[in-house]
C-alpha cells in the first residue's frame, strides 16, 4: 500500500513532536491538557498535550505517537489544527476530516479515530483539571 | 560503493530468480514446449527428459532417489498434499466420524500446516499444537510428550520463516521412526541452504519450494519416501495419473526445469554461501543490538537459518519503522501492517510481549546480499528508529524509568 504524499510528508517531517514537561509535571498544570489513547498491546499510543490561555484558546499543542505511518501524520496534523482554536472549536474535528486531508485508505480510518480521542481525552483532561464538567462522549469505534 | 536502492532484504518472502535458472526455463517456453506426458513424438520426449532431469537434481539436493520426488504448484500445495493425504491413507475409522486419529503440529507453524490441521480437526481428527519455548524451538521431547497411542501424523518445519529457528529435526525424526509414524516436515526455508539428507535424517514427508532458492514462483516439490517405511497418501487432485497418482495434472515443465537447475545451484554453492550469510546476519545483530538501546533478536541466539534475522526495536512501532527504511525492503510483525490487524501469531507464540511484536523487523538475506547492502541497512535502521524515538511516548516513559509493561491502559 502506497501512503499519500501528506502522510509522508508529516511522517519525515513531523509537527509539533514533543511534549510540556514530564508526565508528573504535566500532570500538575492547570493549563494543560493531556490525553493519551491506545495500549501498546494494540500496537498504537497517541499523546496529545494542549496548552490552553487565560482567554480559552489552545495556544500550543504536541504529540507523540507510537503508532504506524498514518497515526503519526493524523497526530501531527491534529495539532496543526488544534493551535489558535478555543476549546469548544477544538470539540468540532472529526476524524473524517482528518482521513480526507491526508486521503486515508480504509485500514487506516482507526488511525484517524485514535487522533480525535485524542484531542477530546486532552480536552476532557483540561477541562477536569478546570473544575468543568465534561460532557464529551468519545467516538465510538 | 553504493548500493543500488532499494534494498531486497525480504528473501525469505521470495528471492530473486537467478538468471542461470531462467536460461534454463526458456528453451521449454516456446522451442520444447512438449507435454512431457505424450509418449509418442519428440516433443513429449523432449519435456519428459527435461522433467525427469529436475527430478534428479531436487532428489540430489536431499539425498533422496528421483522416483520419491512429487512436483507440486509450491509448498502450500506440499503441505496440504503430505497432511491431508497421509491423513486420510492412515486414518483408523471412517469420514464422518470421531476418533480418526491424532495429528501433532506446533503454534508457530506456516498458515499452509496450520490451517489444514484445523480443518482435519473439524473433520474428526485430533490435532495438538505443540507450543514452542521462548527461543521458538520444538524439541525431541517435546514431541515425545505429545505422542499417543493413536498418534499417526507429526508435521512440524524444519526451520521458521519469521524468526528462522530451527526445530530439532534429525531427533524427531529418529523418534518418529522408531514410534512407526509418519513424519512430515515444511522445509520451504530450510531446504537449498542447509545441508539435508532424508535418510539420515528420517523424514518422511518434505515440501519444499522453488521460489525461496532463486527459482520461479508456482512450483515446489512433495519428498515421498518409498521404502522403510513406504508412505502413501490419499491424492487431492484426481486426474490423469501422473506423479504416481499423487497429483494429477500436466506437468509445469518450465517451472520444474527452473527448479531442478534452482536446486542444482544451491547444493554446488550451499558452504560457502552458509558461511557468507551468517558473516553478514551477525553483523546486521550485533551492530544493531550495539547501536541502539532495547533491542531484541527474537528467537534462539544460534540454532537459526544463516539467512533470517528477527529483530524488536522497543517503542517503535514496525509499520512505521519500515516507513522510515523506505530504502530496505522488509518486513514487520506488526499488527498495522497486517490485514487482521493482530501482530505477529509467531512471535506471541514465542512469548514476545504484544508491543515487542509490534516493534518487531524481519530482515532476510539472500545470494545477491552484499556488505554494503548490510551496512546501508545499518545506517538506516539506526536513524529511523531515533527518528522514531523522538516522536514515541513509550520511549520517554521508559526514559522517565517507567515500566511500560505495568500501565493499566484505558482500552479503546
Ligand atoms: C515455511 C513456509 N511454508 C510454506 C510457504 C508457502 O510456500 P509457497 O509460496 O510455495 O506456497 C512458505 C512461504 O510463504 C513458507 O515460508
Ligand atoms: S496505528 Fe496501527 S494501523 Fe495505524
Amino acid at each position: 500500500m502506497a501512503y499519500s504524499d501528506k502522510v509522508v510528508d508529516h511522517f519525515q517531517h513531523p509537527r509539533n513532536v514533543g511534549s510540556f514537561g514530564t508526565s508528573a509535571d504535566v500532570a500538575k498544570r492547570t493549563d494543560v491538557g493531556v490525553g493519551i489513547v491506545g495500549a501498546p498491546e494494540c500496537g498504537d499510543v497517541m499523546q496529545l498535550q494542549i496548552k490552553v490561555n487565560e482567554q480559552g484558546l489552545i495556544e500550543d499543542a504536541k504529540f507523540k505517537c507510537f503508532g504506524c505511518g498514518s497515526a503519526i501524520a493524523s497526530s501531527s496534523l491534529a495539532t496543526e489544527w488544534l493551535k489558535g482554536k478555543s476549546v469548544d472549536e477544538a470539540l468540532t474535528i472529526k476524524n473524517t476530516q482528518i482521513v480526507e486531508e491526508l486521503s486515508l485508505p480504509p485500514v487506516k480510518i482507526h488511525c484517524s479515530v485514535l487522533a480525535e480521542d485524542s484531542i477530546r481525552a486532552a480536552i476532557a483532561d483540561y477541562r477536569k483539571k478546570n473544575g468543568v464538567v465534561a460532557e464529551t462522549t468519545a467516538a465510538a469505534h | 560503493m553504493a548500493p543500488k536502492l532499494p534494498i531486497f532484504l525480504d528473501n525469505a518472502a521470495t528471492t530473486r530468480c537467478d538468471p542461470r535458472v531462467v536460461e534454463a526455463m526458456l528453451p521449454y517456453f516456446s522451442e520444447k514446449f512438449g507435454n512431457s506426458a505424450s509418449r509418442n513424438h519428440k516433443f513429449g520426449w523432449e519435456g519428459e527428459d527435461a522433467v525427469e532431469l529436475a527430478r534428479e537434481q531436487a532428489a540430489a539436493l536431499i539425498g533422496a532417489n528421483p522416483k520419491e520426488i512429487i512436483f507440486t504448484s509450491g509448498s502450500t500445495e506440499s503441505n496440504n498434499l503430505a497432511i491431508k493425504g497421509a491423513a486420510e491413507m492412515y486414518a483408523k475409522a471412517p469420514v464422518g466420524q470421531t476418533g480418526r486419529g491424532h495429528i501433532i503440529t506446533a503454534t508457530h507453524e506456516h498458515k499452509a500446516v496450520l490451517d489444514p490441521c484445523k480443518r482435519l480437526q473439524r473433520e474428526g481428527f485430533d490435532v495438538t499444537f505443540l507450543e514452542p519455548g521462548e527461543d521458538g524451538i520444538i524439541t525431541a521431547d517435546m514431541v515425545a510428550g505429545a505422542i499417543r497411542p493413536d498418534t499417526i501424523l507429526v508435521t512440524l518445519m524444519w526451520a521458521n520463516n519469521e524468526i528462522g529457528t530451527i526445530n530439532e529435526l534429525p531427533q524427531i525424526g529418529k523418534l518418529c521412526h522408531e514410534k512407526e509414524i509418519i513424519l512430515h516436515t515444511d522445509a520451504t526455508q530450510w531446504v537449498g541452504k542447509m545441508p539435508t539428507d532424508v535418510e539420515r535424517d528420517c523424514i518422511d514427508l518434505m515440501s519444499w519450494s522453488a521460489h525461496k532458492m532463486y527459482g520461479p514462483k508456482g512450483v515446489g516439490a512433495l519428498f515421498v519416501r518409498r521404502r522403510k517405511p513406504r508412505v502413501r497418501l490419499e491424492a487431492l487432485i484426481d486426474g490423469g495419473g501422473h506423479e504416481r497418482g499423487m497429483r494429477s495434472g500436466t506437468l509445469n515443465v518450465t517451472g520444474i526445469v527452473g527448479f531442478g537447475k534452482a536446486c542444482e545451484l544451491c547444493k554446488e554453492h550451499m558452504e560457502q554461501e552458509c558461511e557468507r550469510l551468517v558473516k553478514l546476519r551477525r553483523k546486521l545483530e550485533t551492530e544493531l543490538s550495539k547501536r541502539i538501546e532495547v533491542t531484541q533478536v527474537n528467537g534462539h541466539a544460534d540454532k537459526r537459518l544463516p539467512h533470517i534475522c528477527n529483530i524488536s526495536f522497543g517503542f517503535v512501532e514496525g509499520e512505521s519503522l519500515m516507513m522510515g527504511v523506505k530504502d530496505i525492503a522488509c518486513s514487520s510483525g506488526s499488527a498495522c501492517t497486517s490485514a487482521s490487524l493482530e501482530p505477529s501469531y509467531v512471535l506471541k507464540a514465542l512469548g514476545v510481549g504484544d508491543e515487542l511484536a509490534h516493534s518487531s523487523l524481519r530482515l532476510s538475506l539472500g545470494r545477491w546480499t552484499t556488505e554494503e547492502e548490510v551496512d546501508f541497512a545499518i545506517e538506516q535502521i539506526v536513524k529511523a528508529v531515533e527518528h522514531l524515538r523522538t516522536m514515541s511516548p513509550l520511549f520517554d516513559l521508559h526514559k522517565e524509568g517507567i515500566d511500560i509493561s505495568k500501565i493499566v491502559w484505558q482500552a479503546h
